[in-house]
């Protein structure tokens, strides 16, 4: 098992990576940039947003219980999962029992989150991801590196070259026109022939039992009108109580993911309709691991996220290594807290310490996410965890803090550090010192001077 | 005004002249200044790092120098922001401990901050002539919200010649223990603000926090670039019969 720096150091060696990255986050980071700044009241949008979901965490019992009601009145079928592999095994079961011999699948993180996929392909079903970007992810059998912008990692000419391998078009160029037209040309042929569909969701109204996708391709819609099954997973946290909440939602999440003012597709259906869409529709409620992170108070808020990945765009660090060094269909400053939540400090502890703190994300979070402040509570849980095991750092943190206790230990310290530093230095320059190699592999270590500031201050006698 | 100085523990250790610089423009300014020598450090590296028994432990040590105090001034940005940010998230448990951290920290100017908020200054009579480009810190811009009040103090300075950094809002890497225990995307980060920072032809990098700039500074030094790290403070006390 690796872990962040690990696995960063392979992808900050990938040159060709880290320039596809840097220029599609700096592209994003502009677009949405400005088109947020048209908004005077993006502030009030901000705190609107974070008390609704705030309000919604605090009545969930209630609010899922009522979506629950509306969704059946309106013709649907609501299935409860604890964890991942009871929905896999829920949804795996509905797909069998159409006897489909495929999926066609909206973009979906939540059934990457529960490795929906290949429960299916186990099981005889084949998964199609239509989302343009997860689509040529799935074709290169890779992961995807950023939670919006799954194929972000890769750039026009490599995804020509793959389109040309994997649908035999050895004629196409890498204008963004004609990838997309060959793209077109491989779906339509899957829309029109399969009879079920599996998608997350962005909302669902406990009021009404409307669930909703949002979406720039249209292929969602095409997956959530033309099949006959449809089959809806989300997160619990995903509820809201009211319709008229969507009001501030469907304004933030456009802003803030792509830059646009509006979503070009936003889908919302009520169960089922006679005549129009699917005849069959199936809502899985996925708990897997949600109901613990609510009882933690401090952490409670990542629950919040509305999966804009705007904290990725600005993050320095996902700037660099990508999202591939995250091991998670949750990269970034999100995915930094949420995946060691979800799958526990010791598998993902590594991921709370990828970061510089520098606040950048909560900056930019439309629903105002403290995550430099959860990113150290988690640290603070990683490092309880381990107490007791020996460990480097764990002693020199505990001498630090007996240091640190006494003024006139610390003195000492300072001074003894001083002593040690001028037998060793060259012009203020500590030589390289083993145990220093993080530090000193890109940079020099300054001497400590002779005399510390508190034996100025003494000398100077006032 | 009678000033205490929080020197903060990297500083007093490795960077003493930037707080002989704080006590000689602020004398210079005509206030007084204490140096309360029962303090050592704010905690900020043990609470960041998850040590948090030991940061709740040094958050006391810290309302204990520093009771009564009527200023506080500390030549650092990421110490400020612990102090008014974390310190009362830190002390929530314990209401006693939370009414002192909330007195001191309402209390508590970060040394620019103090120059131009408390004091309502933006030119301290400072001589400086060099060319300097200005390295905001992420806990200046954002914890602290100082925005260009730094910038505003240094384009007062006679002879300075002060270039804007491009990309200025963009963390420099050090992040505490970020920068060993991630040292390689440390060092990414660094590579660019080192890049941005050759761009604009400066002699000099300044900030208003020391860690940000041993790190910068020591990746300067490595490079061998010339291009040296002078925290803001001081710039600012230079006067014609320094330079």
């Amino acid at each position: 098992m690796s872990d962040f720096p690990a696995r960063a150091h392979l992808s900050l060696a990938d040159s060709q990576m880290r320039r596809n990255v840097r220029k599609a986050v700096t592209t994003i980071r502009i677009k949405t940039g400005r088109v947020i700044a048209e908004r005077a009241d993006w502030q009030e949008l901000r705190d609107a947003g974070s008390a609704i979901k705030a309000e919604a965490l605090g009545s969930l019992d209630t609010l899922l219980i009522q979506l629950e009601e509306r969704v059946q009145a309106a013709g649907g079928v609501v299935h409860w999962a604890q964890d991942a592999a009871e929905a896999r095994q829920i949804i795996v079961g509905l797909v069998k029992a159409t006897g489909s011999p495929s999926v066609i699948k909206i973009k979906s993180m939540t059934t990457d989150e529960i490795e929906l996929n290949p429960a299916l392909s186990a099981a005889g079903i084949r998964p199609i991801e239509t989302d343009l970007a997860d689509m040529i992810v799935q074709l290169a059998k890779e992961k995807p590196s950023h939670l919006l912008v799954p194929a972000i990692h890769k750039n026009r000419a490599e995804i020509r070259t793959l389109f040309q391998a994997e649908m035999g078009r050895h004629d196409l160029s890498d204008n963004p026109r004609d990838l997309a037209n060959a793209a077109r040309a491989y779906l339509r042929e899957h829309f029109t022939h399969t009879k079920v569909a599996i998608s997350g969701a962005n909302f669902a109204i406990a009021e009404t039992g409307a669930v909703g996708v949002v979406e720039s391709e249209g292929n969602g819609r095409m997956c959530l009108t033309l099949p006959e099954t449809l089959i809806s997973i989300m997160g619990i946290e995903k509820v809201l109580p009211r319709w008229q909440d969507l009001e501030v939602f469907l304004q933030l999440l456009p802003r803030a993911a792509t830059g646009e003012r509006m979503n070009p597709y936003n889908s919302l259906w009520t169960g089922v309709t006679p005549g129009d869409g699917p005849s069959v529709f199936h809502l899985v409620l996925l708990d897997n691991g949600r109901t613990r992170i609510l009882a933690d108070s401090v952490a409670r808020q990542t629950l919040h996220c509305i999966r804009c990945s705007r904290c990725l765009n600005v993050c320095p660090v996902f700037e660099r290594t990508g999202g591939h060094a995250y091991d998670s269909m949750y990269q970034g400053p999100i995915g930094a807290i949420l995946t060691p939540q979800l799958r526990g400090l010791a598998e993902a502890g590594s991921l709370a310490f990828a970061s510089s703190l520098c606040g950048a994300c909560h900056e930019a979070c439309p629903v105002q996410i403290d995550i430099p402040r959860v990113l150290v509570h988690l640290r603070g849980a990683a490092v309880a965890a381990t107490r007791g095991r020996p460990s480097v750092e764990g002693l020199a943190m505990a001498a630090a803090a007996r240091i640190f206790g006494s003024a006139a230990l610390f003195g000492l310290a300072e001074n003894a550090a001083a002593n040690v530093a001028s037998l060793l230095e060259h012009d203020g320059v500590m030589p390289r010192l083993p145990g220093l190699g993080a530090w000193q592999m890109s940079r020099e270590l300054p001497a400590p001077p002779k005399q510390s500031f508190r034996a100025w201050w003494k000398a100077r006698g006032r | 005004m009678r000033v205490s100085l929080f020197i903060t523990c990297i500083t007093d250790t490795l960077y003493p002249g930037t707080g002989q610089a704080v006590v000689r423009l602020l004398e210079r300014l005509g206030h007084e200044i204490e140096f309360r020598e029962a303090q050592t450090c704010c905690g900020q590296m043990h609470h960041n790092s998850g040590y948090a028994p030991e940061a709740l432990a040094l958050v006391r040590k810290f309302a204990r120098d520093f009771a009564g105090a009527e200023t506080i001034v500390v030549p650092s940005t990421s110490c400020t922001a612990m102090i008014r940010r974390s310190y009362p998230q830190i002390a929530a448990a314990d209401p006693s401990l939370l009414a002192q951290i909330n007195g001191i920290a309402e209390r508590t100017f970060e040394f620019s901050e103090l120059l131009t908020r408390k004091l309502g200054l933006s030119d301290v009579g400072a001589y400086y002539p060099h060319r300097v480009t200005y390295h905001s810190s992420c806990n200046s811009l954002r914890a602290l919200g100082l925005g260009s009040a730094p910038l505003d103090l240094l384009r007062h300075v006679r002879g300075l010649d002060l270039v804007e950094l491009p990309h200025a809002d963009e963390c420099c890497g050090f992040g505490g223990t970020f920068a060993v225990k991630n040292a390689e995307t440390s060092t990414a980060m660094m590579a660019d603000k080192i890049s941005h920072i050759l761009a604009t032809g400066a002699e000099i990098c300044t900030a208003g926090d020391n860690s940000c700039l041993m790190h910068i500074g020591g990746g300067l030094s490595r490079l061998r670039t010339g291009v040296r790290t002078v925290h803001l403070a001081e710039i600012l006390a230079s006067t014609e019969a320094t330079e």
